[in-house]
């Protein structure tokens, strides 16, 4: 079978043998959970309980503010024991969050519409149904899935991307290993909805199993097909994955669907299966524990506001000092200082790095070796753009196609003189912001 | 606990490859020339890049002391240029004549740019430059292989146009003949050469055209193909000095540019200029355009593509 990939990027280690073989776990429910109201891009829901309510699991608790914004829900049955603002993982703000505390019953609140007949539905009926769910890109954009599937262009193909480039994160693996069927019946609910007439799964060779099990289920499908990549870093990443796929090229500055396509996460299609054939809120999700700074690296389906020192006991605890704490995977998550921090719905990960891993690096003045260029994905010069953004000249970064990156992080993996590329085009980027 | 969590921007894991890894890869890169020229000048061929490398780094650790800088002596880059200065003077330099060409190559060259990553021009060749000015006599002094007897170099005599031997193509490529320390055997030249493109520190493109354009030049102007291009210090030069990543440019069509050009120099100033070697001249002159080659050979980045070939 050919295999896809595209031009540029960097081949890593891939760590992921640390939990290869885990199977998801179901997690035990947390004493208490911090839902926070903003967990996806666009307004915050609004809560809609008050403090000392009985709340249920899957009970809505946060309501959609406008077009861009979902529905946010209980993960426990409990008690509501406070509605305060709390840290944000990603962002580092502290946003309104409401906080249950477990009654231990595990009660579900009575499950929504069943839609076994979903071809019968229209657009309008499905996207209705994710965006009451809270559907979200699960692959860490954290992007409302209702808006992605009503685009005002034409689509013609659905890509499901189960590429799961970052090193370490094994969950979208055993999740097309233990849901096949589901996945797929996530992919033709998507392709309905945006009318698109191909599907298509791409997934990297190091993933033989649920390359096995996928393809199986795949061949019963007329319009689906399998598409095998080769492994190598960012190719997860979607504007990567169309052009490795099907050689369109996203313009500058656009979206996928200017290209004819639409790509969502195999996790997303699996959470839009749930919601719309058994009629459940996403109340949970797939995060791989891992590093070698955890007793028993896992897969585990977690309720989503469990906080990260919850699965860190999940997993046996922590094998030994912990340097760094990574939400997401290795290459672009989010390292946290406080481990009460809740999972959302776009953590993909929870990484830990013993301290001897953490070493200080001796940052050197940029010696032109021309790496940076080699591997980035975008066609920029990463080194440039540092040299730029360190001497505060915001404008000539720009000039240097700054906006253009997606900070997928290559060139400062392959840099010998460890230049802080990404901390530095964050930086522009938020100056050039304000 | 809380405070011991190391906070910092992705990605959070990192390449082996360090600014010394490299430089150790152009040190090993180095040591077939270095062998070969030990066998065809003798135990004063080392000595004088063992002189040279001392000064280099003396040269490298003492302005970085009173410049109140970082001590970077141990990336290697000192000894990088120590081994490639002694390369390019005559084997029978005297020993003072290498070590003012270290410090020069260091000081002037380098550090007062602001050290590895700012000079503008390869410090080896600012080292060699300012020493064929100030001591003529001694810089174009030859001996021979073995016997270290004075004569003429290979491209003295097509110059000049004396009636000496010319060297056979056999002595040019293992490099028994007279020339700078290093810049000889062109074999063992590319022995290391294609250990750097294996290990990726180089690219062919910069060496690639910088040779074809002397080739197919130096046919145009009527001379010996095979002894232009192995009779001087052309494949030193391609491999080790116009590849230096520091200064040359960055992205491929660049290099390419570069390349042509220090091949037209160096044709140029072999066939018309007043001296018989143009290599060090060429890449120091095309040294200087690299930051307007940068200019206008941007890549082309992603999302640019026409429409036509965007709906394949």
């Amino acid at each position: 079978m050919k295999k896809f990939t595209f031009k540029a990027g960097v081949h890593l280690p891939s760590y992921k043998k640390l939990t290869v073989g885990e199977e998801i776990k179901e997690t035990s429910i947390p004493q208490q959970v911090v839902i926070l109201l903003s967990q996806h891009i666009g307004s915050p829901a609004q809560s809609i309980v008050s403090k000392g309510e009985k709340v249920k699991v899957g009970q809505k608790i946060g309501e959609a503010q406008g077009n861009i914004s979902v529905s946010v829900h209980s993960s426990i049955s409990g008690e509501v024991i406070d509605i305060c603002p709390q840290l944000h993982p990603v962002s580092g703000k502290k946003v309104l969050s409401v906080i249950i505390k477990s009654d231990g019953q595990d009660e579900w609140i009575e499950k929504g519409k069943e839609h076994k007949d979903y071809f019968r539905l229209s657009s309008k009926e499905i996207c209705n149904i994710i965006k009451e769910a809270g559907i979200v890109g699960l692959g860490g954009a954290a992007f409302p899935t209702h808006v992605k599937l009503s685009p005002p262009k034409d689509v013609d193909i659905v890509i499901l991307n189960g590429v799961e480039c970052e090193p370490y994160l094994s969950g979208d693996e055993q999740l097309m290993i233990k849901y096949p069927v589901e996945i797929i019946e996530g992919l033709k609910i998507i392709m309905q909805t945006v009318k698109a007439s191909w599907g298509i799964v791409g997934i990297e060779d190091n993933k033989p199993r649920a390359i096995e099990l996928m393809k199986k289920e795949i061949a019963k499908q007329p319009n689906i097909s399998l598409k095998i990549l080769k492994e190598k870093y960012p190719q997860g990443g979607e504007k990567q994955l169309i052009k490795a796929l099907l050689n369109r090229e996203v313009p500058s500055g656009g979206l996928p669907m200017d290209v004819g396509v639409l790509v969502d996460n195999v996790g997303t299609s699996f959470a839009i299966r749930e919601a719309v054939i058994r009629g459940l809120p996403l109340v949970s999700r797939v995060v791989t524990v891992s590093g070698w700074g955890v007793f028993y690296p896992k897969n585990l389906r977690v309720r989503i506001g469990s906080s990260i020192s919850f699965l860190i006991e999940e997993c046996g605890g922590f094998s030994f000092v912990p340097g760094k704490v990574i939400m997401g995977g290795p290459m672009m998550g989010i390292t946290q200082y406080n481990l009460e921090v809740p999972v959302v719905k776009g953590t993909s990960g929870i990484l830990v790095f013993g301290q001897k891993e953490v070493k200080k690096e001796n940052i050197r003045d940029c010696i032109r070796c021309s790496k940076c260029i080699d591997v980035c994905p975008m066609g920029l010069v990463p080194c440039m753009i540092a040299l730029y953004a360190e001497n505060q000249d915001w404008e000539k970064a720009k000039g240097y196609n700054l906006l253009d990156c997606i900070e997928c992080g290559a060139c400062v993996y392959v840099c010998p003189a460890k230049r802080p590329i990404v901390q530095y085009v964050k930086w522009a980027k938020e100056k050039l912001k304000c | 606990m809380k405070d011991q969590l190391v906070v910092s921007v992705s990605p959070h894991i990192k390449g082996n490859e360090t600014v010394s890894s490299i430089m150790l890869d152009v040190i090993i890169a180095l040591f077939p020339a270095l062998i070969v020229s030990v066998y065809l000048f003798g135990w004063y061929a080392l000595m004088l890049v063992l002189i040279s490398v001392i000064f280099s780094v003396g040269t490298e650790f003492f302005s970085q002391k009173i410049f109140g800088k970082e001590i970077t002596i141990n990336d290697l880059s000192a000894v990088v240029t120590g081994i490639l200065l002694a390369f390019v003077l005559p084997p029978g330099s005297p020993w003072w004549l290498v070590a003012v060409g270290a410090m020069l190559s260091i000081l002037l060259g380098k550090q007062i740019f602001g050290g590895l990553g700012h000079n503008p021009f390869n410090p080896v060749l600012v080292g060699r430059a300012v020493l064929l000015v100030s001591w003529p006599i001694q810089m174009t002094t030859w001996t021979t292989p073995f016997d270290g007897i004075t004569s003429a170099s290979p491209l003295d005599i097509v110059k000049m146009g004396l009636d000496n031997p010319l060297p056979s193509y056999g002595d040019l490529f293992l490099g028994s003949r007279v020339g700078c320390l290093g810049e000889t055997s062109t074999l063992a030249l590319l022995i290391g050469a294609a250990y750097l493109l294996y290990k990726k520190q180089i690219k062919i493109h910069t060496p690639l055209f910088f040779i074809l354009t002397v080739g197919i030049l130096s046919i145009l102007m009527g001379g010996d193909l095979l002894f232009n291009l192995m009779s001087g210090g052309l494949i030193l030069g391609a491999f080790f000095m116009a590849t230096d990543i520091v200064t040359s440019p960055l992205t491929k069509s660049g290099k390419i540019f570069f390349g042509i050009g220090c091949g037209l120099l160096t044709i140029l100033i072999r066939f018309k200029g007043g001296t018989p070697e143009g290599v060090c001249y060429a890449i120091l002159i095309m040294n200087m355009l690299v930051p307007l080659i940068d200019k206008y050979t941007k890549p082309k980045k992603f999302g640019t593509v026409s429409l036509r070939s965007k709906k394949s």
